[in-house]
């Protein structure tokens, strides 16, 4: 257990920062954004498509399985980060238009 | 390789600023614009300069960009599509999506392990691939649900002792889990397989019987599940900006959740257990409520509207399901000409999710100052001559603060009745979302304007127009 911590402890050090970070950002955010503040949050989780741009980029060309997975992965992975950040930009730009 | 960590740092810096700048109305919009540079800088960073351990480059590069290119494209109609009253559900799509890339990448990575072995195998690494495998399924499962009952297309459902199974499948998918891990060949591979269903099961009956006013809480725990399943593909690959961008929506998102909960007087644990699905605790809530309910004609409620000094508008469900924002928007130019003062009372969990009314009227261009959150709207009820509730129930219920029996009994509501005259549109008699009955119909200032949202707001802008 201990060599293990000692082996990630940079990782570990970016999970513990980033808790902290992520609590900090969104502290103070009124209730009339929480929908476009989950939205947008939703959209950034989608970076998980690199992840599957590895598996897709790594897959030898006789693994079906992974070829198959890998690419319905990178499918489902775009879908979450466009769809979520043009969802998340069409609500915010009726906000913007209204605090002028 | 250096030239990718610098894309990795960049993008990894605008998700944060991007999700700080989310949270402020001026600076919104920027930064989601923001997130997503950084989010295009990652990806071609990843498919151009990724190497592996042996410094091998990506290929495939055909099966990738067909894949970004549908996704692409799938994606900007879905969200260009979406009416602004099925957002949330979109939400929670795009969350499942998400999810399941993450139970996808465990299912290969894991598939590698046992087909072709590399050395000898962590127990960590195993230890993660099941972790992003559980809550990446759990969470494109429940969102499905999630997506499904928003949608309509799904019922609550439950059945007797259905917590103690929840618990009892989690139980088994942890055992399983950690008995994997310490035990690890190919020979016991299959248990991957079982861990991959009960996850699905787990995820399936978890949302099921959750229902009503707690659905938004749940997309947004998904939502950080999510997060913490992609921060798990980050650990598998040691990449970094996986890793913060996905603990920093998991954090993000589990606050998120919280700042529901608190807006409606519950604890996380109380919405995760379920308690408020079940429909017999509605009934029996239901069951004491008596008398009789006074209706009003269109005529007589447009003429209380016109000769009030302030009239605040409730928008609850009832009006987004009935596409009447700007119906509404209309009736109120109307009596804003007449000399009535309109502003509009939103709670904080009106509709199917928390900005949800703030979204729609902006969408039908009501100005942003006429919006009042929930304190201001109480300290103006006093004052205020006619409240018109729009398909709103429960974030009025006096329920809430007189009767300790009440599922929703300490939620902060709007107190409506502090206005001289309440006139509430509802389609009928049927309780709100969840599923209680509100005492507030029966009250002597209360009358009832039955029909569709959308349909009455026209024919009172016409009465209005015509007095």
């Amino acid at each position: 257990m201990l060599e293990w911590i000692t082996a990630n402890q940079q990782i570990i050090y970016i999970v513990i920062l980033m808790i902290f970070v992520g609590i900090e950002v969104i502290g103070h955010v009124p209730s009339v954004l929480h929908t476009p503040l989950m939205s947008g949050a939703n959209a950034i989780h989608g970076v998980v498509i690199i992840g599957s741009i590895i598996v897709m980029g790594k897959a030898q060309p006789d693994n079906y399985l992974a070829l198959i997975l890998g690419f319905l992965a990178v499918i489902v992975g775009t879908l979450n980060v466009v769809g979520g950040f043009v969802v998340t930009d069409r609500m915010l730009k009726m906000f913007r238009k209204k605090s002028k | 390789m250096d030239i990718l960590t610098l894309c990795y740092i960049i993008a990894s810096v605008t998700f944060i600023l991007g999700l700080k700048m989310l949270s402020h109305p001026a600076t919104a919009r920027n930064g989601n614009l923001l997130a997503a540079a950084g989010m295009t800088i990652a990806i071609l960073g990843t498919i151009f300069l990724y190497q592996d351990g042996q410094g091998n480059k990506l290929h495939n590069y055909l099966w990738i960009f067909g894949g970004i290119a549908i996704g692409s494209v799938v994606g900007t109609m879905a969200a260009k599509k979406v009416k602004m009253t099925a957002m949330p559900q979109m939400v929670s799509l795009f969350n499942g999506m998400g999810g399941l890339c993450a139970a996808l990448i465990s299912i290969v990575e894991f598939d590698e392990l046992v087909n072709h072995p590399g050395g000898e195998i962590q127990a960590g690494f195993l230890a993660i691939i099941l972790l992003g495998l559980v809550i990446g399924t759990v969470s494109f499962a429940g969102s499905m649900v999630a997506w499904g009952k928003l949608d309509g297309r799904v019922k609550d459902f439950s059945f007797p002792g259905q917590h103690i199974v929840n618990i009892l499948i989690l139980l088994v998918m942890v055992a399983l889990s950690i008995y994997l891990v310490i035990n690890f060949s190919a020979a016991n591979a299959y248990i991957f397989y079982v861990i991959l269903a009960l996850a699905v099961i787990y995820g399936l009956v978890f949302v099921f019987p959750i229902g009503g006013a707690d659905m938004p809480v749940v997309i947004s725990l998904l939502n950080s599940f999510t997060g913490v399943a992609a921060a798990c593909g980050g650990f598998l690959y040691d990449n970094k900006v996986m890793l913060t961008g996905g603990i920093l929506v998991g954090a993000a998102g589990t606050l998120l959740t919280l700042l529901m909960c608190k807006a409606m007087n519950r604890s996380l644990l109380n919405v995760l257990i379920g308690s408020f699905g079940g429909s017999a605790k509605g009934g029996a809530a239901g069951a004491k409520v008596q008398g009789s309910v006074k209706e009003i004609s269109l005529s007589d409620a447009a003429f209380v509207m016109s000769y009030a000094h302030k009239v605040i508008i409730v928008p609850g469900y009832g009006l987004a399901v009935a596409q009447a924002q700007h119906a509404c928007h209309e009736l109120e130019k109307l009596l804003e000409s007449k000399g009535v003062e309109v502003k509009y009372a939103i709670h904080p969990v009106a509709g199917r999710m928390p900005g949800h009314m703030n979204v729609l009227l902006a969408e039908s261009d009501v100005a942003y100052e006429k919006l009042l959150e929930m304190e201001q709207a109480n300290e103006e009820f006093p004052t205020t001559d006619v409240v018109l509730i729009l398909g709103a129930n429960d974030v009025v219920n006096p329920a809430a603060k007189t009767d300790p029996a009440s599922p929703i009994y300490g939620m902060p509501i709007l107190d409506v009745e502090l206005a001289k005259t309440v006139i509430v549109n509802k389609r009928s008699m049927k309780p709100g979302y969840a599923g209680i009955e509100n005492d507030l119909f029966f009250r002597p200032k209360t009358s009832m304007l039955f029909g569709d949202a959308k349909k009455v707001l026209q024919d009172l802008a016409a009465e209005v127009k015509n007095l």
